[in-house]
Order: structure tokens, then sequence, then C-alpha cells
């Protein structure tokens, strides 16, 4: 376990007088290794706690009166973790020409991440654009903002056949709308909220000070955007970028189902959701995959986040 | 306006500024304020908070207008001298922008205004050079000290040679040691560079050693009470020896008697002058 050498570690260096000789984290592991190793610490605990409860945890669940509280310990409720896994490697049917089930999943997370891009895409393109246009007028900012806000209360599956009637009167000249641009539709209609916030936020960031040197050296609105403004945004706007990824994801899986968009994620976890009564590992495959096109989207704004890392020094912990 | 040293470097006529209010009749920061202050010449804003002192500047800076009255800077109007380029300016907080270095922040206004690199470049060493930087030229602002900082925003005010320096308090977060030796540089600077300098400042001493003129000044409204000549001879002369001369302490109770005076005057309004005043 982690832990235990992490209590020990400070005692040995001690010991051996060098206590001082390294400042980064307490222990001497590097912050951000000691918060990975936190995380999988986490993860760990997580699968304990799931198979301690199916081991201990009565076959049919906590019942207080006839309300249930927690679930029934069944190898069809709960099933084992390696249950999970194993079906990963089986096909998918029992078809002779059945793919295993981690290739179905992982087609399916990759058609979804990319849709999931390109709503991230024009959410933040959006996002950017309008927290712009607040910045620069007083004005538009009282008449946009309240409705930025308000746009985020309206389900997702009231929107989803709205957007897929509009997108089909969509027609010029060689273009056609098609099912997945709908899709990416809505998942920028939950990308863009977080961006317009966060850089309407980052652009107002900059100290009075900073913005009295500007108007001292007489540049435009557009100059000191970009030498001060959207620099100082950056700490505000990676957060953002990152929510915003992830929102992207989330919309795009539930908008496949409500558009019935086949091919994507959303897609396999209703469908494998029907064979949960005989094959209860087969649900969980794509509920891994959302996981993973979640975790590669938001690794990949921290990428981003790594090549604007001089923007950031201010903060306490960059 | 073929002979410029004619032209004064700062023209304040008759100014006032009044903040309006919500409700009632504003506050009047500045009433009737005239100043004059010459090509060279070192000038002090002193006076308690509520003076009017950095609203006088901000004035000079273009940073607000006035309600009445006029400004010129070089015998152009407040706004052109600003889009001219006439002053170079340096605020209480440094204000370095985070992500540049200090080489980069100092270079900043001559990016902005489109010199060319290597031009930039070798400027920026100079004035690195002139602070007495040279080894944290690629440093960042929040590797340095508070002193530090404030060194290379005189640097950067003074990137595009300005023949004015406007100076809101630029050594007031600083301690008091700090203090001295960056008033010590600011009179080795000023000597060299020959700019005028105009400089706001809570501290009688500070302003006794760097002055040629002290401008004390009284709050509610703000106004002129008076300015003291300061005969302690040019920026060249002046070195650590001055603060223990006679005629520094002769100056020094001279402004501390006027920012107290009102105190005596109008024993009603108890302290009101002397607050926000060091006297140390």
């Amino acid at each position: 376990m982690p832990t235990t050498s992490e209590q020990a570690a400070p005692l040995t260096r001690g010991a051996l007088g060098v206590a001082k000789a390294r400042q980064p984290g307490r222990s001497g592991v590097h912050p951000r290794l000691r918060g990975g190793l936190f995380g999988l610490a986490g993860l760990a605990l997580l699968a304990l706690i799931w198979e301690l409860y199916k081991t201990l945890g009565p076959v049919d669940g906590v019942v207080i009166g006839t309300l249930t509280v927690l679930p029934r310990t069944s190898d069809l409720a709960m099933p084992h973790l390696w249950v999970m896994f194993e079906r990963l490697f089986e096909p998918v049917t029992g078809a002779a020409s059945a793919l295993p089930l981690w290739q179905a999943v992982l087609a399916g997370s990759l058609f979804t991440l990319g849709i999931a891009a390109v709503g991230w895409l024009v959410g933040v393109t959006v996002g950017l654009a309008l927290a712009l246009l607040m910045q620069r007028f007083r004005l538009a900012e009282s008449m946009i903002l309240p409705w930025i806000i308000l746009s985020q209360t309206v389900p997702l599956i009231a929107i989803a056949p709205l957007v897929r009637r509009w997108g089909a009167q969509i027609q010029f000249g060689e273009f056609t709308w098609e099912s997945w641009m709908s899709v990416a539709m809505i998942a920028s209609y939950l990308a863009f909220f977080p961006v317009s916030i966060g850089a309407l936020r980052g652009l107002a960031s900059p100290d009075a000070n900073h913005v009295d040197l500007m108007h001292c050296y007489a540049i435009g609105w557009w100059k000191t955007l970009w030498r001060l403004r959207l620099p100082a945004s950056v700490g505000y706007l990676l957060p953002a970028l990152r929510l915003a990824a992830v929102s992207a994801v989330v919309g795009s899986v539930v908008a496949e189902v409500s558009i019935g968009l086949r091919g994507g994620i959303g897609r396999l976890i209703v469908e494998y959701a029907g064979a949960a009564g005989n094959d209860p590992g087969k649900p969980w495959a794509p509920i891994f995959g959302s996981i993973l096109v979640g975790l590669v989207a938001a690794g990949f704004v921290g990428l981003i986040g790594l090549f604007l890392r001089r923007f950031r020094r201010g903060e306490v912990s960059a | 306006m073929t002979n410029t040293t004619s032209v004064p470097a700062v023209d304040v006529h008759s100014v006032s500024r009044i903040f309006a209010a919500r409700k009632g009749p504003g506050v009047t920061a500045l009433d009737d304020v005239s100043l004059t202050v010459a090509p060279g010449e070192f000038v002090s804003l002193i006076g308690p908070s509520g003076c009017g002192k950095s609203t006088l500047l901000r004035l000079v800076a273009d940073l607000d207008v006035p309600t009445s009255g006029s400004i010129e800077v070089f015998g152009k109007p407040a706004r052109r001298a600003r889009i001219d380029q006439s002053y170079g300016i340096a605020f209480q907080q440094a204000g370095l922008l985070p992500w540049r270095t200090v080489a980069g922040n100092i270079e900043l206004p001559l990016e902005l205004h489109g010199v060319g690199k290597a031009a930039r470049r070798g400027r920026a060493a100079e004035l690195i050079a002139l602070v007495g930087l040279s080894d944290f030229a690629s440093h960042y602002p929040d590797q340095l000290s508070g002193g530090m900082q404030q060194r290379v925003a005189i640097a950067r005010s003074l990137a595009e040679s300005p023949s004015l320096l406007l100076m809101d308090e630029p050594f007031g977060a600083l301690d008091e040691m700090t203090r001295e030796r960056m008033q010590n540089e600011l009179v080795r600077i000023c000597a060299e560079t020959q700019a005028a300098v105009v400089f706001v400042t809570h501290s009688i001493p500070e302003a006794v050693f760097l002055s040629n003129r002290v401008v004390v000044m009284s709050p509610r409204p703000g106004r002129i009470r008076s300015i003291v000549s300061v005969g302690l001879g040019d920026m060249s002369g002046r070195g650590e020896d001055l603060r223990e001369d006679e005629g520094f302490f002769r100056s020094l109770s001279e402004v501390r008697d006027l920012l107290h005076g009102d105190e005596a005057a109008g024993a009603g309004h108890n302290q009101a002058g002397a607050r926000g005043v060091e006297t140390r």
C-alpha cells in the first residue's frame, strides 16, 4: 500500500539527516505522481467495497419495510469484477463472425469520441465568441448572460428531437445534415456553457493596474485582449475547457440515445443493457468505454494545459 | 514651439475633479489646482489620504479626465501626450505580467509600439543593467522579491526614454531598508536620464530626499496648501550622506509643519490632516 511507504519515508529521511533536502511534497514523492497513486488507491478501494459487499451483503439486498436501500448481491445484479473483465474478451454474440466485445466497444468509443470532439470544438468556439462579445460590450453581457444560464436548464431530451427536425430541413448543394451532426450539436450545447462563463471571468481577471497600464500604452481593445486578457484568462479557461470536454462526452452519449444514432457508445449502452438478464458482464463494457472516452477527453485538455504552463505561473500549484 | 526647454513638462491649469455620487453633490477630489513642472525637475506630491494626489497623477497620465481646467504635457493636451507616449509610468504595485520574464516585461511597451526585436533586446539589456538586475533577466516575476519587481517596473517605465516619469507611490509597499536603497537608485537613474518626475508619496523623508520641490496637499476638497523648494542641489550630487544633512532636516520639518498645520488651525477637525502620513 502506498500509505505505509508514505508514512515511513519522512522517518527514514529524518534519521539520515536529509529531511531538508527535498521541498516538493512532504514525502519526497513528486506531487503529481502522488496524486496518481492516490487516484489508483481510490479505484482499488472502490473495487474492494464492491467485492466485499457482494460477499458479505444479503442476497436479497437490505430492505427496510418495503424499501430496498442496498442492492441485491446476486451474480445477475452485481457481477464479480473479473466477470466484467473476462466478458470483454469474449465475442459480442454467439454468431460465428462476432467480434470480441472489447473491439466493438472500442470502435463505439472512438465513434463517440469523434463526435464529442466536434461538439467540443464548436462549443468552445461559440463559448469563446460569446465571452468576447460580453467582455467587449457591457450591454451584451446583461443581455446574453441570463440566457446562457437559462439555456442549461432545458433538459437534453427536450432539445434532441428539435435539433434533429431542424437539421433535417438544412440542405444546400452537396451538403446534407446527418444525424451525427445533431449529436455533435447537442454535445456543443452542453460544452459551450462552462467555456463562456469561465472565459468571461478570465477575461475580466486582469488587475485594474494592468488595464491602466495598457491604457497608458495607448493600445486598442484587440491588442489588450491578445497581450493581457487572453493570457490572464488561461488559468480560468483550462478548468472550463476540461469541464466542456467531459460535458461534450456525456452530451454525445445521451444524444446518441435520444436521436437514435447507431455506432456510438450511447447506443451500445442501451443495446447491451437488454442482455443483463443472462449476460451480466456485458452491460458494463460500454460503461467502461464511456469512462475511457471521458478520460481521453480530459487528458487532451491536460495536454493543452501543459503547453500553456507559462501563463499559469501565478497559480499556487500549476 | 521651437525652443522646447521653455515648454514645461507638466502644466496643470486650475483643474478640478468631482466624482459624481449616486446621491448628493458628489465628492470634490481636486479643487482648482494649478501646478507647473519644469523639464528635468523632480516634484513630489504629498498629503494625507484623500487629498487627491493620486487623482492628480492619474489626470496627468490621462487615466482620468478633469471635470474642469486643462492639463498639458510638453505643450500637448494630456490625451495627445498619452497617445504619443510622452511619459513613463510606475504604480504602487509593480504590475508585471506574470507570464513574461524580467526582460519580456521591460520589452513590453517597445513590443507594443512596434520596435524591432534586436533594438528591443538591446534596450532591455541596457535598462536591466541600469536597475542592477543583470543576473535576473530571464527570471519570472514570481521568482523576484518586491523590491526587485519594483525595479523592473521602473526599468519598464524608462523603456521608451520618456522625458517625464509619473510615479504613484512606487515604493509604498516596500520595507524601509529596501525603500531607502530604491530611493538612492532612483536619484541616480534620474540624474542619468534627465527626466522630469512627478512622484506621489506618503512619506515625508522620501519626498524631501528625492525632490526639487515638494507639493503639500490638503484634503476635502483636494487643494495645494503650499510648495516647498528643497535646496539640496541637483540629482547628481545627492547621495546617502544627504540624509544626515542639516538642510534635509530643515526641509523635513518644514513639510511636516505644513502637513500638520490644519491640526493647529482647526482643532475641531482633530488630526484629519495627519491621517495617512508617515512621519518616520
